[in-house]
């Protein structure tokens, strides 16, 4: 049985304006230990599919739908109470912005302990020494005297590390981490990647990624979902969506990568906005913005299929195939030109 | 930190400077006869006026009556004594302060109990029919003045149902024997309930609105998402995540709050009728009586002073953001 095993979930949210389809039927599972990278620009509804699954978004006005089974119990519609010994327990989240993800008014060690204490039946002398291990486990120097400080005495990338720390604490089967590395300078972005991966190593958690960032998911993912406008465009291996990326959107995101060996003037770029999700495109959602956009792109809306190819490689497109492996093979071509 | 205290000292004594002599000035430039005030109004006498005159030392240029009034002040600590009545205005201000100071803290825990409560209350459930309710309160507290406030508490609970006194002051040690009024906790209590509810309803429901507003703008904070994502129940979200961040600017508030009220809750007073310091002074000002004026004013300065360096001081303590410099 998978650790986490998404069913068909849905989250809408109901604003003045109408409702808002944040997340439309995403399937997918984790394994234990594997690492899901869920890639996609802002508004794809990667952020709110996770907090659904962690239970975190503002009950009055959000309709959810699907399961999302963890261990065989659906945390959809788990009571309160019972979510919320997975949470931080069995399930942790890491968040974009280390600089608010923190209380101000507490030391970060009053912060790791309560992780602590909220779930393990132990004494605040244990919390503290278990803090004190993890924050020398992210590389926080002197953690013995730093555990005493307040979290407006780190920097942003020490936060962060705190951050982990904290939801690493309670040994988790599954860590979430929203865009952690976005709001951090690019040194700092790489420093908290390998932590993270050689942390997996040490822990064998499994860990969702969600980001926008292409490398970081070649970085860390075995598997990724690719999301536009709420809905998954495609789900593979992480070799083979880099191999064979089937949907001209996930062509869009690699070739607006910036590469060091190709002499061009500007990144390209995938023309257009995403969609208004109160007011979606009919048809494949994608199609306003698609350079291979036809006449049935308008009008119905492309089923997530397997390839002929690969059973376990999704993809929600109606060009057919041989357009597919020719612009993919081009893609790739061009690729490995740049690589030389 | 000891510089810092130094640091505000010295702003806290230019700024009394400053606030007394202004007064002086003000009290100088308007067309004012303290002696015809001490000789009994218009119809004095040459001769009493001259005495007066000479008596009070209005016949000395300003600077130099300033300059005797801050001597005497700073070395005596004795603001001198009442144009109107002989009377010290330090023994005055003695009788005013207990009574004004029992109004405003009295008055500050019932508007810090409904803040709080109809506050959080209404920031947790937000659009439900509480809330509702209690922004109406809010409007109504905001908009109506407390001297309309006081009365029609006084006509309802006072004259028609007959609850509480309508008016005066009963001393909480207990009043004189020989005087005949009432004293002792149970009076002074009694006493106070209509003033309290007065002076409180227009604070209650500034705090209300404000103490609403901070608790849902925390709710939306990155921290809370953050300690439900540890796990931790609702409950413990609101105490230790929640409250201590939304109340930080609160604390400003009240400090600021109460040290202004205490130069006198004037309006409340004065349908109540209650002696406070808001009472003298408006006394005083009737009767052209500097003295009288000047004390309150002092007393209402230094109380803003200390008040506002405690709430700097408190705020510092519960806000680790925060140093001293």
């Amino acid at each position: 049985m998978a650790l986490l095993d998404v069913k068909d979930l849905s989250t809408s949210f109901r604003t003045e304006d109408g409702i808002v389809k944040a997340v439309e039927g995403v399937t997918f599972s984790v394994e234990k230990g594997q690492t899901l990278g869920i890639v996609g620009e802002s508004g794809s509804g990667k952020s709110v599919t996770c907090l659904t699954i962690m239970g975190l978004n503002a009950k009055r006005n959000t309709i959810t739908s699907g399961e999302a089974l963890w261990k065989g119990d659906d945390l959809v519609t788990m009571k309160p109470n019972d979510l919320r010994q997975v949470r931080g327990n069995d399930i942790s989240m890491i968040f974009q912005d280390p600089m608010t993800s923190l209380n101000p008014v507490h030391t970060i060690g009053r912060q790791l302990t309560e992780a602590v204490l909220l779930h393990r039946d132990v004494t605040k002398k244990v919390a503290r020494a278990r803090a004190v291990e993890l924050l020398g486990a992210v590389g926080i120097p002197r953690a013995q005297t730093r555990i005493d400080d307040y979290p407006h005495q780190f920097s942003g990338g020490m936060r962060q590390r705190v951050m982990i720390a904290m939801a690493l604490i309670n040994d988790p089967d599954l860590l979430i981490a929203d865009e952690p590395t976005t709001a951090l300078d690019v040194t700092t972005q790489a420093q908290i990647l390998s932590l993270m991966k050689t942390l997996q190593e040490d822990f064998g958690s499994a860990i969702i990624m969600i980001t926008h960032d292409l490398g970081v998911v070649a970085e860390l993912a075995d598997d990724v979902l690719v999301m536009y406008a709420a809905n998954v465009v495609e789900q593979a291996t992480v070799y083979d969506l880099f191999n064979q990326p089937q949907h001209p959107y996930t062509w869009g995101l690699m070739g607006s990568l910036p590469r060091l060996e190709a002499d061009v003037e500007r990144l390209t770029q995938i023309p257009g906005q995403p969609p208004s999700l109160l007011n979606p495109p009919r048809g494949c959602r994608f199609h306003p913005r698609c350079p291979y956009v036809m006449e049935v792109c308008k009008t119905t809306v492309p089923a997530l299929k397997p390839t002929s190819r690969d059973p376990a490689h999704l993809e929600k497109c109606h060009l057919d195939e041989e357009t597919k492996e020719r612009e993919a093979a081009k893609l790739l071509a061009a690729t490995m030109a740049e690589a030389g | 930190m000891f510089r810092y205290l130094v640091r505000r000292t010295l702003w806290a004594i230019l700024l009394f400077i400053v606030i007394t002599f202004v007064t002086f000035v003000i009290f100088f430039i308007g067309p004012n006869n303290p002696a015809r005030a001490v000789c009994g109004g218009e119809q004095a006498k040459r001769e009493c006026l001259v005495r007066a005159t000479a008596k009070l030392g209005l016949d000395q240029p300003m600077p130099v009556q300033y300059w005797k009034f801050i001597k005497q002040l700073v070395i005596h600590q004795d603001l001198g004594e009442s144009f109107a009545t002989s009377q010290s205005v330090n023994e005055r201000i003695k009788e005013a302060a207990p009574v004004t100071a029992s109004l405003v803290f009295g008055g500050a825990i019932l508007w810090m109990i409904i803040g709080l409560s109809v506050g959080i209350f209404s920031a947790l459930k937000p659009r439900s029919l509480t809330d509702r309710f209690a922004m109406i309160f809010v409007l109504i507290g905001v908009s109506a003045h407390p001297v309309w406030i006081g009365l029609i508490l006084e006509y309802v609970f006072g004259v028609r149902l007959g609850w509480t006194p309508i008016a005066n002051y009963a001393n909480f040690f207990g009043a004189p024997s020989d005087s005949g009024q009432p004293g002792g906790p149970w009076q002074w209590f009694y006493h106070l309930i209509l003033p309290w509810c007065t002076f409180a309803l227009l604070f209650a429901a500034l705090y209300v609105r404000m103490i609403r507003a901070n608790v849902m703008e925390t709710l939306n904070e990155d921290f809370v998402r953050t300690a439900r994502a540890k796990g931790a129940p609702e409950r413990q979200v609101l105490t230790a995540h929640v409250l201590r961040n939304a109340l930080l600017p609160v604390v400003t508030m009240l400090g600021m709050d109460i040290g202004i009220s205490l130069g006198g809750a004037i309006f409340t007073e004065y349908v109540f009728q209650l002696p406070g310091l808001g009472q003298t002074a408006i006394i005083g000002i009737n009767n052209q009586d500097l003295a009288i004026v000047q004390g309150v004013i002092v007393f209402a300065t230094v109380a803003i002073i200390v008040f506002n360096l405690l709430v700097d001081l408190l705020y510092a303590w519960i806000d680790p953001r925060i140093r001293l410099t």
